[in-house]
């Protein structure tokens, strides 16, 4: 009964905001703030209730393969976690970063709208209902991108609106063969008839899937609109697009549909793996080039988003595991890298990592935070980064992928490199610079501060006692495969 | 002959006439959503282009005087948060979102299907009221010759 407030709230407030607030008054502020909160206390609630459990939503009354149902299981509830954890310290870093544009009111409600869109996707069941959600989701992030109104960012936001038209058609095309060829638009119904079709017909719809979420997740054949698309946007929702948008739409639904639904067949993992080791190890160069930190940033998430795929694509447990925590890690880290250099844009007025210097007199909370980040995202310990990768590296020597091994190796490495890079010129640099006009307010501090913390708390999913009630769960959903059927329809 | 804003007289009158019949002919695809093709979203449509109709014939200035767009901002809103209302409700009185709780009533009569002509017409006054202020932005964006300054 919990999931379908996980739609309603974000929706109810983006109206409600369009309707009542205004230029002058601060209620946009006020109900998307209650708004987030509230969701992420019932996320929250409804990831510990869950357990190993699956319940249903059944919509307006109807019984499940003509009603659109929304399915409550750990891993739909631990990415709705995610999503609303970012979604509220976005928030709070947005209200005195936004500030100076006009029309703040609409950023708010788009922004509703996207975590509307996000909820969505992550909680229903029933696919073409996932389409439009994705839409939703999609259209107020095109919007946001372009909030700034500039020319680049209009650009920018075309750009993505162009490529995700693309992959939004392709995977529309890949629902209406399923809907031909099962009569049924529920995930867990057309899983139970897909196999009594001809296998060609799985194969088709999956690589138009692979390539149409594949877009969606930026992994690297797929990525250009990315870099342009989250370092043109506002910080805070270049945190949420890097952070999670990109996880609820795009890898949240492959591993729903290729796991789930069509059972990881062994040649999509392998596809994965392929994707993946590519994603890391370009991704990494093309980051390690670049002198825009927002763009290095966007292109870090391509490579970390490939050790995420690489983790599927290994398909035993343990690197299940991996995936699924590095899934939590990285958006963790990677928004807090964005609110870093959105407030080092906000103070010094640059992204040029050249023209930044020693911000550590400056700008205390910023750069001790970027530091924190920066080590999580390389790899290092005790920072959680460091443990979703070894884990994700240990599990391909185990399944004896050692060449695939060395890749990760390889890219976390490179990482290291390039956010050397970005602390030894932006944050670290040797250009003392002095205390900026513009001061960093105490909402965005706090935000960066809490996900410095989480960085170094979430380690602790990984102790065996703590992890049996997080990661486990969400891990045994996906290993479950196609008993999803089972769990869903309940025969 | 003094330019006045907007077409020709022969279009205005033509307008005039029409645009009753067509609002006309919206709200009956709208109210017989439920029984007959159309519903909600074609009959909005419709209203909107009556809308449309009149901007184009008699230009932005009129539609200004004419109607208030602010309000009509406020009904898109508001019909979009009635729409989730009637969800909320189906939800507390019928035992699921969006359930239909009211009497079906007979079928292919007017007053019939429950709670789906009431959608329909909420989903009208925001599709309608959306689609207009979505082409009313558009040209008020190329008065400016380039949006925000």
């Amino acid at each position: 009964m919990i999931l379908p407030f996980l739609i309603i709230i974000p929706l109810l407030a983006a109206f409600l905001i369009t309707l009542i607030s205004g230029e002058k008054d601060n209620w946009a502020i006020v109900l998307s703030i209650l708004a987030v909160i509230s969701l992420l206390a019932l996320s929250i609630f409804s990831f510990f209730t869950t357990g190993n459990d699956t319940f249903i939503y059944e919509m307006s009354g109807w019984k499940i393969p003509l009603t659109i149902c929304l399915v409550q299981d750990a891993f739909s509830t631990f990415m709705l976690v995610i999503v609303n954890l970012i979604a509220l310290t976005s928030l709070m870093f947005s209200v005195s970063y936004i500030k100076h544009y006009s029309g703040t009111w609409k950023y708010y409600a788009l922004f509703m709208l996207m975590i509307t869109g996000m909820n969505g996707v992550i909680a229903t069941g029933d696919i073409f209902n996932l389409f439009v959600f994705m839409e939703i989701a999609l259209f107020s992030a095109y919007a946001l991108v372009a909030f700034g109104g500039k020319a680049e960012e209009y650009e920018a936001a075309f750009k993505y609106a162009i490529m995700g038209s693309i992959s939004s058609t392709l995977i529309l095309m890949g629902i209406g063969i399923l809907y031909a060829t099962t009569s049924t638009l529920t995930m867990a119904n057309i899983a139970a008839i897909l196999p009594t079709k001809d296998p060609r017909i799985m194969y088709w719809v999956g690589a138009i899937f692979l390539a149409g979420f594949g877009l969606k997740s930026a992994v690297m054949p797929f990525h250009a609109w990315l870099p342009d698309a989250h370092s043109s946007a506002p910080a805070p929702i270049s945190a949420m697009l890097s952070g999670v948008l990109i996880k609820a739409l795009g890898i949240y639904v492959i591993i729903r549909f290729f796991f789930n639904v069509l059972g990881a067949p062994q040649i999509f993992l392998t596809l994965f793996m392929i994707l993946g080791s590519i994603s890391i190890i370009v991704a990494s160069y093309l980051a390690l080039g670049q002198w825009d930190l927002k763009r290095l940033l966007a292109y870090s998430s391509i490579s970390q988003i490939g050790f995420i795929l690489l983790g599927l694509g290994i398909g035993t447990k343990l690197a299940i595991l991996g995936a699924v925590f590095h899934i939590f890690n990285h958006a963790i880290f990677k928004s807090l890298l964005f609110y870093n250099s959105g407030s080092v844009e906000m103070a010094l007025g640059t992204r040029d990592l050249r023209k930044m210097g020693n911000l550590k007199d400056a700008m205390p909370v910023t750069s001790t935070t970027s530091m924190i980040a920066s080590l999580s995202v390389a790899g290092l310990p005790p920072f959680n980064g460091f443990f979703s990768k070894l884990i994700i590296i240990i599990a391909a020597v185990q399944a004896s992928h050692v060449g695939y091994a060395i890749i990760a190796v390889i890219g976390s490495l490179l990482t290291l490199a390039y956010f050397m890079k970005v602390q030894r010129y932006g944050f670290r640099g040797n250009d003392i610079i002095e205390k900026p006009e513009v001061s960093i307010s105490t909402g965005m501090k706090s935000a960066m501060i809490i996900l410095a913390i989480l960085c170094i708390v979430s380690s602790a999913l990984i102790i065996p006692g703590i992890r049996e009630v997080t990661l486990d769960p969400v891990v045994s959903v996906i290993m479950n495969k196609t008993g999803y059927i089972y769990e869903v329809l309940g025969r | 002959m003094k330019q006045t804003e907007g077409m020709t007289l022969i279009v205005k009158t033509v307008t005039r006439i029409s645009v009753w019949m067509i609002l006309l002919y919206g709200l009956y695809i709208i109210l017989h959503g439920h029984i007959s093709p159309g519903g909600g979203f074609a009959g909005g449509v419709i209203i909107a282009l009556a809308f449309l109709n009149v901007m184009l014939a008699y230009g932005r200035g009129f539609i200004k005087r004419w109607v208030n767009i602010g309000f009509l901002h406020d009904i898109e809103s508001s019909s979009a948060a009635l729409f989730l209302a009637m969800g909320i409700l189906g939800m507390a009185v019928g035992g699921g979102f969006l359930a239909n709780f009211i009497s079906h009533g007979k079928l292919f009569h007017l007053l019939s299907a429950g709670t789906i002509p009431i959608l329909n017409i909420v989903i009208a006054a925001k599709v309608s009221m959306g689609l207009f202020v979505v082409v009313w932005t558009l040209s008020v964006f190329h008065l400016d010759k380039g949006g925000k300054k």
